[in-house]
């Protein structure tokens, strides 16, 4: 009778816990998780909300291969000699993406912008990019989230819905927590959310206030001048905002009542008519009411480590998004350097596409104009973008497969603990190996004219 | 002459979970080609759940079939859609010099209709 010697390639993966794990799905950054490893596979999530689960649980090892040009697979070395050139003979080359990456792949990328003179923007240009600019036109009041856990009495959310979009968010930080000051958690704070339709989160809330829509502007003025102590005509409130007077009067009493107040905010004000006019009028109300008491606001951030690209770019750049290099020096200016506008304007003739889905996201036209360049494209899972891209990296995922840092929304940088190896290569690697080889074809350049030398920033 | 309705185009949970999944899988597609529509505004066009409408806006027209969304959550007049290729390619390109289209709460037309186009 033969005997079975069970084969090594068929016995049953290792199974393993990683403690303290990092999501990096959203902006909460919840690093209290405890994952279950089985092999290439993460089979139980702990702790995760219901995104964090669906994070870690599908991103097992993608069988496609780690490199495709223009849909056919090629080795990885081939990929980024054909993207050193696409870069090189570029005359207005875009670089976007960066929000679903590591602190340190966001480095090199902007250090390959910087060597190429590229245009640099990230996913914040159509996120929070109009609360960028309004931090820079009125500054910001804010804290950490360990402090709104901690103190935070009442807490608004306004044009932000995080029961969908960051459902840890109440449990975690602002909501339920029992803290140093508000021992009693949820029963020591008071929710407000102010939004144009009654989403999950205002189920959540103690008081719901429905606004007109696109009369944000309106609104945060109507507050601004109540917390002033000026007496506004309250059938042009109602006209202006939807909501009567007395209810925004009762909002500003409890405002200047509590002890520590925050208002998260959301898309809702970015995206909105009026865009960073909107996110200024939040930030100054939240200025004047220091005035009275304690009061900050944060936006709330949407990818996992958007807040490290706009604090690399910055460190790199001075600016956090939308910077152009072409000169060899630093130029900021949202509309006219931010990627969605390059493109629709047409303007760039290649772009690197790092960590974001500008096929599945941007406007008609800026999506045809980007289907009509060379451009290179990073992602674990294959996307609209990947799809089109002349380049294609298939890369291994940022917490799951590599370490690294991500900033939470708070500008508070953790670290990544993965859960299993990869044999895709990590983006950075990639980059790395881009950025040595643009060098290098730099290095040969001979520029034909003093026009053409022009062109490249001067070393 | 049919009416004009303001759309939000926003974050869902489904969606989130659909990213995850794939963006070519069942979750996200289903989710983002599907319109919230308040239950006033079904009656009014006599729509039923999963009715066909053409949304048009000042840059770009959609043909997708509709959802009536959870009472109260919508008042008439406004639509919700999840981010995705339908509400893209409604939206226009200029950022106004901030960089950011406007993607939330801008004006549309709907009709009905019996079938797609296509």
């Amino acid at each position: 009778m033969a005997t079975v010697t069970p084969d090594a390639s068929q016995q049953e993966p290792e199974l393993k816990i990683v403690e303290d794990a990092t999501c990096t799905f959203c902006g909460c950054v919840c690093d209290d998780i405890e994952l279950t490893v089985k092999g290439h596979e993460i089979t139980k999530a702990k702790r995760a909300c219901v995104l964090g689960k669906a994070w870690f649980l599908n991103h097992s090892v993608d069988d496609r291969p780690s490199c495709l040009i223009k849909g056919k697979p090629a080795a990885v070395e081939e990929g980024i000699e054909r993207a050193a050139h696409i870069l090189t003979k570029a005359r207005y080359p875009l670089m976007y993406g960066l929000s679903d990456t590591t602190t340190e792949s966001q480095r090199v990328a902007v250090s390959i912008a910087d060597w190429v003179g590229a245009n640099v923007d990230t996913t914040t240009s159509v996120c929070h990019g109009p609360s960028g600019m309004a931090f820079q036109g009125v500054g910001e009041v804010t804290c950490s989230l360990g402090e709104v856990r901690n103190r935070g009495d009442l807490i608004i959310f306004w044009g932000s819905n995080p029961a969908e979009s960051h459902p840890r968010h109440f449990t975690r930080y602002s909501l339920m927590p029992k803290g140093m000051f508000v021992p009693n958690g949820r029963k020591d704070r008071t929710c407000v959310v102010i939004d144009v339709r009654k989403t999950k989160s205002a189920n959540t809330a103690d008081i719901f206030i429905q606004l007109k829509p696109r009369s944000d502007f309106e609104a945060l003025w109507t507050l601004r001048a109540l917390c002033a102590g000026v007496e506004l005509e309250a059938e042009q409130v109602l006209a202006d905002t939807g909501v009567e007077l007395a209810v925004w009067q009762d909002l500003m009493d409890r405002m200047k009542a509590s002890r520590f107040g925050v208002c998260f905010f959301g898309m809702g004000l970015t995206m909105t008519r009026g865009k960073h006019a909107n996110t200024e009028a939040l930030l100054a109300l939240t200025r004047d009411m220091n005035q009275h008491t304690r009061f900050v606001c944060k936006p709330n951030r949407g990818h996992g480590n958007v807040t490290g690209a706009d604090n690399v770019v910055a460190w790199r750049t001075g600016y956090p998004f939308g910077v152009n290099l072409a000169r060899g020096y630093p130029r900021f200016n949202p509309g006219e350097y931010t990627a969605s506008d390059v493109l629709a304007r047409q303007e760039a003739d290649a772009a690197i596409i790092i960590a974001s889905d500008p096929m599945a996201n941007f406007s008609e036209p800026a999506r045809q104009h980007l289907k009509s360049i060379p451009y290179i494209a990073f992602d674990p899972k294959e996307t609209p973008t990947t799809r089109a891209a002349e380049v294609a990296f298939t890369v291994a995922t940022y917490g799951i497969n590599i370490p690294g840092t991500v900033y939470r929304m708070d500008d508070v940088p953790i670290p990544l603990r993965p859960a299993f190896d990869c044999h895709h290569p990590s983006d950075m690697e990639i980059l790395q190996g881009i950025e040595k080889r643009v060098q290098e074809l730099i290095a040969l350049e001979v520029p034909a004219s003093e026009d053409d030398s022009s062109l490249r920033p001067v070393r | 002459m049919s009416k004009t309705y303001i759309i939000i185009p926003g974050r869902t949970s489904e969606q989130g979970v659909g990213i995850n999944e794939g963006k070519f899988e069942e979750t996200y597609q289903s989710e983002i080609s599907v319109l919230q529509v308040s239950p006033e505004d079904m009656e009014e066009l006599g729509l039923e759940a999963g009715d066909w409408v053409r949304v048009t806006s000042e840059h770009g027209q959609i043909e997708i079939r509709t959802k009536v969304a959870k009472k109260g959550e919508l008042p008439a007049g406004l639509l919700f859609i999840a981010y995705g290729d339908y509400s893209s390619r409604l939206m226009g390109a200029d950022t106004h010099g901030s960089g950011m289209p406007t993607s939330k709460g801008f004006d549309v037309k709907m009709e009905k209709i019996a079938t797609p186009s296509e």
